[in-house]
C-alpha cells in the first residue's frame, strides 16, 4: 500500500466522484442538455413530425411573437397571477402559519386540516373547484344565493376564472403554512421580550421584529411561486376544459384558455402549438421563453446570500 | 392562566383589577383565535364536504342545487369502478408510482451523498445545475424529449418515457437528500473510515440508516408526484387508453360522463382518497420534507 502516490490517490477520488455523480451526469446529458439544444434547434426550423425538418430561419419566432394569437393573452396572464396569486398566496400562507402558531388547542387537528388540501391531486382539485364553483348548481353559488350575494360566474366568465384560480391556490397553501411556521417558530423569543419591555404594540412586534426574522423565507417563498407560476398547467387547463363542457375524444378541438383566453398560460401554449397543431419549430420557442423566464427567477434565488443559503455552504 | 390553580380557591390572593383585565384579555385573545381557526379549517374541508356529500347524491338530485343528498347512494362508488378503464388506470398509477419512487430514490442517493459529503472541482457547479434543473419547466424540453421517446423509440402510447428517466436520478430528489445528508456529521463517516470502511460500504452502512427520515421524504414526494403527475401522461399515453393514468383518466371521465356531477365527484374522491390515506400513515416525513426543502440547509 505504501507505492501508493498523490496522484493515483487523486486519480481514485475522481473517479469515485464520477461513479457517484453517474446517474446524474447521464440524466443531465440526455434529459437535459441535449434536449435543451435541440429546443434551440428546432426553433429554426419548420417541422410537422412527418417531413423532414427544413431551415426556417426567424419565422417561428415572428410568428410566435406577432400572430400566434394567445401568445400575448397567455404572458398577460401570468403576470396577473403573478401579481394577484402568488402575493396573495404569500400573505394567507404567512397569515395561516401566524394563526396555527398562536392555535393553543387542538394545534395538531387544525394543522393537519389546513395542510389537507395541498395534498389534493391538482386534476382532483380542480375538478372539485369546477364543481363547487359552477354558476347552474354548485353548492357556493347555491349559498351565495341563498343569503342574498349576487354571484359570480367563476370558470366561466373572462373577469372571474382568475379570482377562481387564486380561490384555488389559496386551498391548498398548506406548503407555505409549513415553511412559515417554521420559520416563526425560529425567531428568537428574547426579541419579542424586549420589545413588549420597551412597550411595543402587537402591530409593532410583528412589523420589527417577526418581519425582519423572515423575510429570507418571504423572498423564498415570493420566488419559488413566481417560478410556479412558470409552470402553472394542469389547474388553468383542466378548469377550462370543465366549464366548457368540452369533450374529451378524437376529434374534439379544445380551444385553449376558455373563458376568452383567459386561462391560458404559457406552458399549454406549448401543447397546443406541438401537440395540437403539430407546428413544433414555433412550440419550441414558446418552451426558449418559458426558460429563459425560469432561469432569470432561478438564478435571483440563487444569487441570494447570507439569509437564503439555497445552496447551503 | 395555570397559575389560578396553583393555589386552592380560599387562600388565592385577592385580584388585582390590573390582573383582571390582562386575564379576560387572555380569554378574549383564546376566544379571538380560536374562532379564526374554525373559520379556517371551514374554508379547507368545506370544498371535502361538499365534493363527498354530491358524491351519494341521486343522479337527478345531482343536478339541483339541495346540498345534501335525500338517499343515500353508496352504489355510485360501485358504478364508478364498474366504468370500463377505471381499474387500469388504478394499475397503471401504481406503476408509474410504485416503480418510479423506487428508481428516484436508489440513483439519487449516491448522488445527494457526493454533493454532500465529496470535496471535488464543479461541485457547487453541479449543485447550480441540479438546482437549475428542479426549477426549470417540464415544457422546455419536451419537444425534443417526445419525439426522441416516439419517434426513435417508438414507445408513445406507454409510461415507459416517464419511468425510465427516474432511473437517473431526480434534481428535486437529489437536493432534498442532499440537504438531508448535510445535516448527518462527518465524524460518522470518519469513524467508519478508521474502521477500515470504504466509501460506498460507509454509505450504506452507516449513512443510510441514520437518513431514513430523509428518504422516506423523498419517496412520499416522488409517489405524490406520479400520482398527481397530468402532463406526463397526457403527452407519451394519451393516445392509449390502456396506458393512462387515475389523473388523466380522470379528466376524461368528466368527458364521458359529464352531465353526472354525482358519479364525477366519486372518481374524484377515490383520485384523493390513497394520497389522504398515506399522508395520516407518513405525516412527519412529509412535513419534514417540505421544511427541509423551504427553510435551510
Amino acid at each position: 500500500m505504501s507505492t501508493i502516490t498523490l496522484a493515483s490517490k487523486r486519480r481514485r477520488a475522481a473517479l469515485r466522484t464520477v461513479a457517484f455523480m453517474s446517474p446524474w451526469l447521464i440524466g443531465f446529458a440526455v434529459f437535459f442538455a441535449y434536449p435543451l439544444i435541440s429546443t434551440v434547434y428546432f426553433s429554426f426550423m419548420h417541422y410537422d413530425g412527418f417531413r423532414p425538418p427544413t431551415w426556417s430561419g426567424t419565422k417561428n419566432w415572428t410568428y410566435v411573437f406577432k400572430d400566434y394569437p394567445f401568445f400575448w393573452p397567455a404572458l398577460r396572464n401570468t403576470l396577473w397571477l403573478v401579481l394577484v396569486m402568488v402575493s396573495l398566496r404569500v400573505v394567507f400562507g404567512l397569515g395561516v402559519g401566524l394563526l396555527i402558531t398562536k392555535i393553543k388547542t387542538g394545534t395538531g387537528v387544525f394543522r393537519t386540516l389546513f395542510y389537507l388540501p395541498y395534498l389534493a391531486p391538482p386534476v382532483a382539485a380542480t375538478m372539485a373547484f369546477a364543481f363547487l364553483l359552477n354558476p347552474g348548481t354548485g353548492p357556493v353559488n347555491s349559498i351565495l344565493d341563498r343569503i342574498g350575494i349576487p354571484a359570480p360566474g367563476w370558470f366561466n366568465d373572462p373577469a372571474w376564472s382568475k379570482p377562481a384560480l387564486t380561490l384555488l391556490a389559496l386551498w391548498g397553501v398548506g406548503d407555505l403554512m409549513v415553511i412559515f411556521m417554521a420559520a416563526l417558530l425560529d425567531v428568537p423569543q428574547e426579541q419579542y421580550e424586549a420589545a413588549e419591555l420597551d412597550g411595543a404594540s402587537a402591530w409593532q412586534r410583528f412589523r420589527y421584529v417577526t418581519l425582519p426574522n423572515i423575510s429570507p423565507i418571504i423572498l423564498f417563498a415570493v420566488v419559488t411561486g413566481v417560478i410556479q407560476t412558470m409552470q402553472y398547467y394542469t389547474q388553468p387547463l383542466i378548469a377550462g376544459k370543465v366549464a366548457s363542457g368540452v369533450i374529451q375524444g378524437a376529434g374534439t378541438q379544445f380551444e385553449p384558455g376558455y373563458p376568452e383566453k383567459s386561462t391560458l398560460t404559457l406552458p399549454q401554449l406549448v401543447y397546443n402549438l406541438g401537440f395540437q397543431r403539430f407546428d413544433y419549430g414555433s412550440a419550441c420557442v414558446v418552451a426558449l421563453v418559458l426558460f429563459a423566464l425560469s432561469m432569470a427567477f432561478t438564478a435571483f434565488l440563487m444569487r441570494r446570500r447570507g439569509g437564503l443559503n439555497l445552496a447551503g455552504d | 392562566m395555570t397559575q389560578v390553580l396553583d393555589k386552592p380557591l380560599e387562600l388565592r390572593a385577592p385580584v388585582s383589577p390590573a390582573e383582571r383585565t390582562a386575564r379576560r384579555k387572555a380569554v378574549l385573545e383564546w376566544i379571538a383565535i380560536h374562532s379564526l381557526g374554525v373559520a379556517a379549517a371551514l374554508f379547507f374541508t368545506l370544498p371535502f364536504v361538499f365534493v363527498l356529500l354530491t358524491s351519494l347524491m341521486s343522479d337527478t338530485q345531482a343536478l339541483s342545487r339541495d346540498l345534501i343528498p335525500h338517499t343515500w347512494e353508496w352504489g355510485n362508488y360501485k358504478k364508478v369502478f364498474d366504468t370500463p378503464g377505471f381499474l387500469t388506470w388504478w394499475k397503471n398509477t401504481l406503476i408509474y408510482a410504485g416503480l418510479g419512487t423506487v428508481l428516484t430514490v436508489v440513483s439519487s442517493i449516491p448522488v445527494a451523498y457526493a454533493l454532500a459529503k465529496f470535496r471535488f472541482r464543479g461541485r457547487n457547479l453541479s449543485l447550480m445545475l441540479v438546482i437549475s434543473m428542479m426549477m426549470l419547466p417540464p415544457q422546455v424540453v419536451i419537444i425534443p424529449m417526445y419525439l426522441f421517446w416516439a419517434k426513435q423509440l417508438d414507445l408513445s402510447g406507454t409510461l415507459w418515457p416517464l419511468i425510465i428517466p427516474m432511473a437517473f436520478g431526480d434534481a428535486f430528489s437529489i437536493f432534498l437528500l442532499r440537504q438531508f445528508l448535510m445535516t448527518i456529521p462527518n465524524e460518522y463517516l470518519d469513524a467508519a473510515k478508521v474502521d477500515g470502511c470504504g466509501d460506498l460500504r460507509a454509505l450504506l452502512k452507516v449513512v443510510l440508516p441514520m437518513a431514513r427520515p430523509g428518504i422516506a421524504a423523498v419517496a412520499l414526494f416522488q409517489f405524490f408526484y406520479a400520482w398527481n403527475d397530468y402532463f406526463g401522461p397526457q403527452i407519451y399515453a394519451s393516445e392509449n387508453p390502456g396506458a393512462w393514468t387515475l389523473s388523466y383518466g380522470l379528466e376524461s371521465f368528466k368527458g364521458a360522463h359529464h352531465t353526472d356531477w354525482n358519479l364525477t365527484m366519486a372518481a374524484t374522491v377515490l383520485v384523493m382518497a390513497p394520497v389522504i390515506l398515506v399522508f395520516f400513515f407518513a405525516q412527519k416525513a412529509f412535513v419534514e420534507g417540505v421544511t427541509l426543502t423551504g427553510v435551510k440547509g
